[in-house]
């Protein structure tokens, strides 16, 4: 889908705040209320904006569980259909989060998520290690998130300037 | 022995006027929950690179000072800068000087132009310092007003009416703070036939020529013929959100920059090393940070203009600054009683218009560079205002 310049502006605005209110966004790209409305809907049906998703910094949230580890994977890639079979795989794990064919090292880099790093473990040296196609994995824990998907999680956003200048 | 009091200040200082901005800043700094819509300056902080790029300058130990100009290196960036963005060419060996912030380019501008009672016509609604600078540098500012029926455009005719024998320049500010106006390619040449016609430079302050948002931006300069009669002063602090580095540049014929040099070198030596090292960074690779930052402005620029339009504050659309200027005639009141009791009945500060020059009254002047929750909070607490008048 080829995106207008509106479009497009529309977009970028709700990628960055998907809560804004409609006629605020057809007051900034300078379009009505119902063309802005008209837009958006063709960019859901397009699937252009695929889903409306909130950032949620879970270490806010008291004696919530939960660990997530990046694994690094070696595997055999198969005739025919290269790596696409054992991503999908990998994928249908309700456990796994993401995953990515890689350039260097290793092959597929996925995000695992579980209540503890126990689970986590478990489901590495049970579920993972023991596919077929599964060559070796190198398993990292994620300690603590300082910034996810552009987004700074404790920003500083303290107005420094004077209150009133020329 | 007689004594009567001696007085220190010298009659030019004690004669200027304090900036009427001083007076809201000191009532506004002293009150809770403020949201001020009086701020000069981006709210953008200057981009993590190019602070990055200044703090391994200092961790490399460049703290001594720099060429008088400013560093080759930066100034060799920003004539390739000026040529490739705005297609005015000047030589970074020569014609280009490094300097604190426009405010300082202005300064050694109008100290090496002006003999005693040379009159500049300044075009104002203007940035306060305009006339109290031409004045300390023993001018004569003969102010002419760009009014609000012509969007705030000064027209030729106005400045040919004021020109005499001793007229040496016309200084103007495109984009306009406080106005946000922009001036397009054929408005700039009728006032440059004017300069051509009765011999006049131009000081073209074109610190917010970044910032355009309807039409590409033309230089005064890059108008026929002008390149010899303007002195072009820009800098960082809009554009790439750097105001607090303190670092702008002026752009000028080799005669006049030789001459600018002098008053330049004897007055501040340089521009701080730290911030031309940070300044060397924002043209190399700064400009898509100047995009990112025209298309927020655009979008909160468009979001003011209709929401005061709503609110029944008259408002223009600005195609440039960051600065929406609406009238508030509609309301009886003086721009210092609108702003003076918007300030202390509903926490917004803006500056009133009349501080900018005696045309900006009946406006106030609202900086978009804020979030834009604060401008809808704004816009809400302004509304409220109104009604309750």
């Amino acid at each position: 889908m080829r995106l207008n310049e509106k479009e497009l502006e529309i977009v970028e605005i709700l990628e960055k705040d998907a809560r804004i209110a409609t006629e605020d966004i057809a007051k900034m790209v300078g379009l009505s209320l119902e063309e802005t409305t008209e837009s958006i809907k063709k960019l859901e049906e397009n699937k252009v904006i695929v889903r409306y998703i909130s950032i949620v910094d879970w270490t806010k949230v008291e004696e919530h569980p939960g660990v997530r580890a990046m694994i690094d994977v070696k595997v055999t890639p198969k005739r025919g259909v290269g790596f696409d079979e054992i991503a999908e795989r990998i994928y249908r794990f309700d456990e796994v989060n993401s995953v990515y064919l890689m350039s260097g090292t290793y092959d597929l880099s996925i995000i695992v998520e579980g209540k503890s790093m126990n689970e986590v473990a478990n489901f590495v040296s049970q579920k993972l290690s023991t596919l077929d196609s599964v060559i070796s994995t190198t398993t990292h824990f994620i300690l603590k998130k300082y910034k996810h998907d552009g987004i700074i999680f404790e920003p500083d956003n303290k107005d420094k300037r004077i209150v009133v200048s020329p | 022995m007689e004594s009567t009091k001696r007085t220190y200040v010298s009659k030019l200082v004690h004669d200027l006027k304090p900036s009427g901005i001083r007076r809201f800043f000191d009532l506004a700094a002293g009150m809770e929950g403020v949201i001020s819509l009086g701020v000069g300056e981006p709210d953008f902080v200057t981009p993590w690179h190019i602070r990055e790029a200044a703090i391994t300058s200092l961790e490399q130990g460049y703290t001594s000072y720099t060429p008088n100009a400013g560093l080759l290196e930066l100034r060799e960036e920003i004539a390739y800068y000026m040529k490739s963005q705005f297609n005015v060419a000047y030589s970074p060996a020569d014609e280009i000087i490094v300097t604190v912030g426009a405010s300082s380019a202005i300064d050694i501008a109008l100290r090496t132009i002006l003999d005693p009672g040379d009159e500049v016509i300044v075009v104002e609604p203007c940035f306060v310092s305009y006339v109290p600078m031409v004045e300390l540098a023993g001018g004569v500012a003969v102010q002419v007003q760009a009014l609000k029926e012509h969007d705030f455009k000064i027209l030729p005719d106005q400045i040919e009416a004021v020109i005499t024998e001793k007229t040496k320049a016309i200084m103007l500010c495109s984009p306009n703070n406080p106005t946000g106006t922009m001036l397009s390619r054929s408005e700039l040449q009728g006032l440059a036939d004017l300069a051509n016609k009765y011999d006049l430079l131009v000081i073209a302050d074109e610190i917010y020529a970044e910032l355009a948002y309807d039409e590409e931006y033309t230089s005064m300069a890059a108008i026929d013929g002008m390149l010899e009669r303007t002195i072009l002063v820009s800098g960082f602090s809009k554009g790439f959100a750097m105001t607090g580095w303190r670092l702008g540049f002026v752009c000028a014929p080799v005669e006049i920059s030789n001459a600018m040099l002098k008053v330049h070198q004897y007055g501040l030596m340089c521009a701080s090393t730290m911030s031309q090292y940070a300044a060397i960074e924002a043209l190399k690779h700064g400009r898509a940070d100047v995009e990112e930052m025209v298309k927020s402005y655009r979008r909160r620029r468009n979001y003011i203009v209709q929401s005061f339009n709503e609110i029944g504050l008259e408002c223009h659309k600005p195609g440039g600054a960051f600065y929406a200027f609406p009238s508030i005639q509609s309301t009886g009141l003086t721009s210092q009683e609108f702003a003076e009791k918007l300030l202390l009945q509903e926490g917004v500060a803006v500056v009133p218009g009349d501080v900018f020059g005696e045309s900006g009254e009946g406006h106030i002047r609202c900086s978009y560079a804020s979030s834009l929750e604060q401008l809808q909070e704004a816009v809400k607490r302004i509304k409220r205002f109104i009604d309750s008048l």
